[in-house]
This record gives structure tokens, sequence and C-alpha cells, in this order.
């Protein structure tokens, strides 16, 4: 505080006027950052929110709103993208969570959690398109596990890859990069358990049991449930994987709002595409708030 | 201490036995990739006939510039914009790291996928200033990496007392930019450096915004790519996922950083 009051100590004596302005300078500082997530940022979500609501002629309505509650392939699209995240979510996070478990309890020198957390940020956070190609070359049509399958066992059920084209194929890729980020966002939970606390149980005699039950589970609880909303979030944003392995149909409301911003010829369609993302922007902000207020939690319990 | 070393070996077959699960999980597909793009034909047989024809698929290489094009952009935006502002909040304006921190974590709550809905119109205005340089979306991909590089600054400003130090370089008569140039900054380097290496592999990986604004980068046309050219496609994807890991392997790790941290405080 006191080189603030330093630097206005000098200006400060010529008045009133000067005063409030210098005390406003530092302000400007932040001016160049606000500009930029202003237009590129607030101005965009403001133009959804506000157009979702008008029509071709500008007048009110809520006409989009409705299509998107009311209409059938709208509402199994939502339902189908909440679900798929639910599922995933709790899926990666319970493998995740175990993953983590098992990193930073492992002796190491600290190359296996190096590389772990490198890959792991890799898998979870840069290739949504070639996390869809990967899948395709292991269970595709001329995957490498489909052809292990066809040429051992016959006929079965990962012989025949048509799966990996619907839901169950989402539910399976969309996995395989949520229990990365789980690693990312659960790992340094796990690792401010204290071995003291096992030792302490240790010798009390408590049993694994007790200690997991009473001691690691409360401790660990709120970061999971946190990180299970980062990944229902996670799943529900996802666009990429899901594009580039379906390029027709439209099971979730991120490739429906692909349908409806490609086909720009029907002005309409753009409206629909801004109502949809309102939706999703609805679901996440909640999502995204339960997470802030877990978290907030979680810090006042660490401090 | 016999019921003790049982626990022991009890708890490690678990731990091998869940990094085997997971690990075969997340390895499986990659090792399938390698697999995939090195196949001779039904018959079998090795070839890398799709790694030599990468250079020569069509639109691929442009692509890759204009991709690392954009990071370097991005790396820019960063330090030229989030670094300085988030210095000057913590010292000077306290009063709004509240509004900092919420800005910045924002694109977390807004999908890409409804991002690009809301600034599609806002893209079509500025091809008409700079052409249709796929170059501009590096405005709106600099802020997509705001929740990850303020994370990793966020966590170095936390680790060293930038107040005090500020404080101290403004006492002994350091203007304001030797104050952030030559005190602060050192002291943020591996936050910086890590939220520099996070949103070059952002920024590589993006696919939705690019893809839906129609213009070409590295992964839009690997995308397109898979469509005519698996093996190619599925050759490039590997090697791009390995050139993000050998990249993120490089991020000093938060251990470090907080090691780093004892030894400041």
């Amino acid at each position: 505080m006191s080189s603030t009051q330093l630097t206005e100590a000098g200006p400060s004596q010529r008045g009133t006027g000067f005063r409030r302005v210098f005390r406003l300078t530092p302000y400007l500082g932040f001016l160049p950052f606000l500009a930029l997530v202003l237009v590129f940022l607030l101005w965009p979500t403001y133009l959804i929110v506000s157009q979702a609501f008008i029509d071709d002629e500008g007048n009110f309505t809520t006409q989009y709103v409705n299509t998107v509650l009311t209409q059938e392939v709208h509402r199994t699209a939502f339902r189908n993208s909440i679900q798929v995240s639910a599922i995933t979510a709790v899926a990666g996070a319970f493998l995740g969570g175990l993953f983590a478990w098992a990193i930073a309890t492992s002796k190491s020198d600290g190359a296996l959690r190096r590389v772990t957390l490198a890959g792991s940020g890799v898998l979870a956070q840069f290739g949504g398109v070639m996390l869809a190609f990967a899948f395709l070359a292991t269970f595709g049509f001329n995957g490498m596990v489909t052809i292990f399958f066809a040429e051992n066992f016959g006929d079965s059920f990962l012989s025949n890859p048509t799966w990996l084209y619907d839901m169950t194929g989402f539910a399976v890729v969309y996995t395989f990069f949520q229990i990365p980020l789980m690693l990312i966002v659960f790992l340094p939970a796990v690792e401010g358990l204290r071995s003291e606390w096992r030792e302490a149980n240790d010798s009390l005699g408590g049993s694994t049991w007790d200690y997991w039950k009473s001691v690691a589970g409360p401790i660990l609880f709120p970061s999971f449930l946190g990180a299970l909303l980062l990944l229902f979030a996670n799943a529900f944003s996802a666009y990429a994987t899901a594009a580039a392995l379906i390029s027709q149909g439209s099971p979730i409301v991120p490739l429906q709002i692909r349908g409806a911003i490609g086909s720009e010829v029907a002005l309409g369609n753009a409206a629909l595409g801004k109502a949809l993302a309102l939706g999703m922007v609805i679901i996440v902000i909640v999502v995204m708030g339960l997470y802030v207020l877990l978290q907030r939690r979680v810090g006042k319990w660490t401090k | 201490m016999d019921k003790v070393t049982l626990g022991h070996a009890i708890r490690n077959s678990w731990r091998w036995l869940i990094l085997a699960i997971v690990g075969l999980y997340l390895l499986l597909p990659i090792v399938s990739m390698a697999d995939f793009s090195t196949r001779a034909g039904i018959d079998g047989g090795r070839t890398l006939d799709a790694w030599r024809a990468i250079p020569s698929a069509p639109g691929l290489i442009d692509s890759v510039i204009v991709s690392l094009q954009l990071a370097v952009l991005a790396v820019i935006g960063i330090l030229v914009l989030l670094v300085p502002t988030m210095i000057w909040v913590y010292i000077r304006i306290p009063k709004l790291r509240r509004t900092l921190e919420v800005l910045c974590l924002l694109p977390l709550a807004i999908p890409a996928i409804v991002l690009v809905v809301g600034i599609a119109p806002l893209y079509r205005s500025l091809s008409q200033v700079f052409g249709s340089s796929p170059l501009s979306l590096a405005f709106v991909y600099v802020i997509l990496t705001f929740p990850f590089a303020y994370r990793a600054i966020d966590g170095s400003l936390r680790s060293v007392d930038v107040h005090t130090l500020s404080e101290a370089a403004r006492t002994l008569g350091a203007s304001w930019p030797r104050t952030i140039l030559g005190v602060v900054i050192p002291n943020i380097k591996t936050g910086i450096l890590g939220a520099c290496v996070i949103s070059i592999a952002l920024v590589l990986g993006e696919f939705t915004i690019a893809s839906l604004l129609n213009y070409e980068t590295m992964q839009v046309v690997i995308n397109l790519l898979g469509k005519r050219e698996g093996t190619i496609s599925v050759a490039v994807s590997l090697a791009a996922l390995v050139f993000a890991f050998v990249l993120l392997v490089m991020i000093p790790t938060s251990r470090n950083n907080s090691k780093q941290a004892e030894v400041n405080s």
C-alpha cells in the first residue's frame, strides 16, 4: 500500500481534481485487457443471449427458445448430451481418481509423475480430432482391435464397429479424455493427503477401510465432487471429437449447433443456433457455478 | 510389523493393477495409431508410405504453418497483455483481482461451440478489415488460453510475495517498468513459461472455432484429410500428439514450483 501513497504524494498536493485523476490512473492499465475480453468474449455472449429472442424482422419472440424446449429432436439432443456427459464424468472421475491415487503414492523420482502429467495434458486438452482418429484406428472398420477380434473370435461386439458412431462410441471416447483430465484436476488433492495421517490411523489400530471412510474420504470428497462437475462441463462442451466421428446426423447439442449455423441460407436457423447455444450456456454456467462454490469451500477447509 | 508389510504389499498390487488397467486403456489407441499408419495392405507387412506422404498431403504443411503462427501470436498476447495486466492488478489495483479472475476463467463457462455462434458475425466484419487471413483467429485464441495461462501465472504470483517485492523495488527507486520487467517477471518465470507452453498446445489443438469459421488450421486439415486419406491423417495425428507430449514434458511441474516457493520465501 505504501508504494501507492509514495507515487501519489506528488500530484495529490495540486488539488482534488488532479488527485482523482491520479487515483484512477492505475485503472488505465486494465483497459487493454478489458477491451479484448469485451469484444471477443462478452459481446459475442451478449449477442447469443439477446438474439435468441429476436426474429427475422427484429421483433421480440420466444419462438426459437420454444422450439428448442418443445421439439423432440432438440429435447433428445439435450438428453443425450446430459446423459453422455454424466456417464463419462462418473466413469472418468472414478478411473481417473484411482489413477491419481496410484500416481501420487508410487515412490519415484518424479519421472513417472512428469510423464503421466504431460501425457494427460495432451490427451485431455490437445486433441479432440486426433482422439477420434485414434479410436477409428483402434475400433473402427479397419481398427487394430476390430481386426484382432474378427480374426480370433468371429462375430462379436468388438468385430462390428458400428457402435463407435453412436452414443456408446461417444461414451467410450469421451471417457478416454475424461480420465486424464481427472488426473490433472484431482492429483493435487490426493497429494495433499499426508502420510502421517495414514500412519496415525494404522498405529491406532484402524483398518484400511477405516482410513478411507473416516480420514481420506471426507477430506477428498469436496475435491472429488468439484472434479466431477468440471468433467461434466468438459464433456458437455466437447465438440471436436464428435464432429470428427460423425459428419452427418446430430445426436448431441454441439452437433445440432453445427447443423444450425452451417445452413445459414435460412435465417431462422441462425436464431435457432443461438437458442441452442443459450441452452448450453445456461447448463454449463449452473454446473460451473456449483463448482466455484465447492472450490471456495475446499479453499476454506485447507486454510 | 508383518501386518504392515502385508498392507504395503496389498497396496502395491492394487497400485500396479490400476496403473496397468488405466495405462492399457490410454495407450491402446495410441499403439493402434502406430499400427494403423504403418500397415502395408490387407495381407500384412509394414510400410512407412503414409508417413512419407505427410509433406505432400494437400494443404497440410500450409495449415501447420498457420497454426504455428497462431500459437506464436497467442504467446505474444499472453506476454504483452495478460502477464502485465495480472502483475499490475496484483500490485496496484487489488480491488480488481476478483474481476480479473472471473474474466479469465469465463471461457471455461462459455464452450467454444457456443462462443463461435456469437463470434461469427464479428469475424464476418473482421474479414472485411483484415482480409480472410486465418491469423485473425489469434484474437479469440488468446482468450481461450486465459483460463489455463491465468492459473499458471497466478500460482507463481502467489508463491512469491509480489507485493513486498515491488514495494522494495519502488522504495529503492526503480521505475514501474523496471520493477515489473527487472524484479517481478524474473521471479514468476516458471509460471509464465508454463502458461506459454500450455497455450501453444491449446492453440495447435483447437478445432471447433477454426472449423466453423472456415479457416484452414492444422486440425481442420487433419480432419478433412481423414475423410480421404485415412492412413496419412492417422500418421499426422500421431505425430501431432507426440509433438504436444514433448512440448508438455518441458513444463516445469507444480512440485518444482512449490520447491521454488520454499526457496524463495
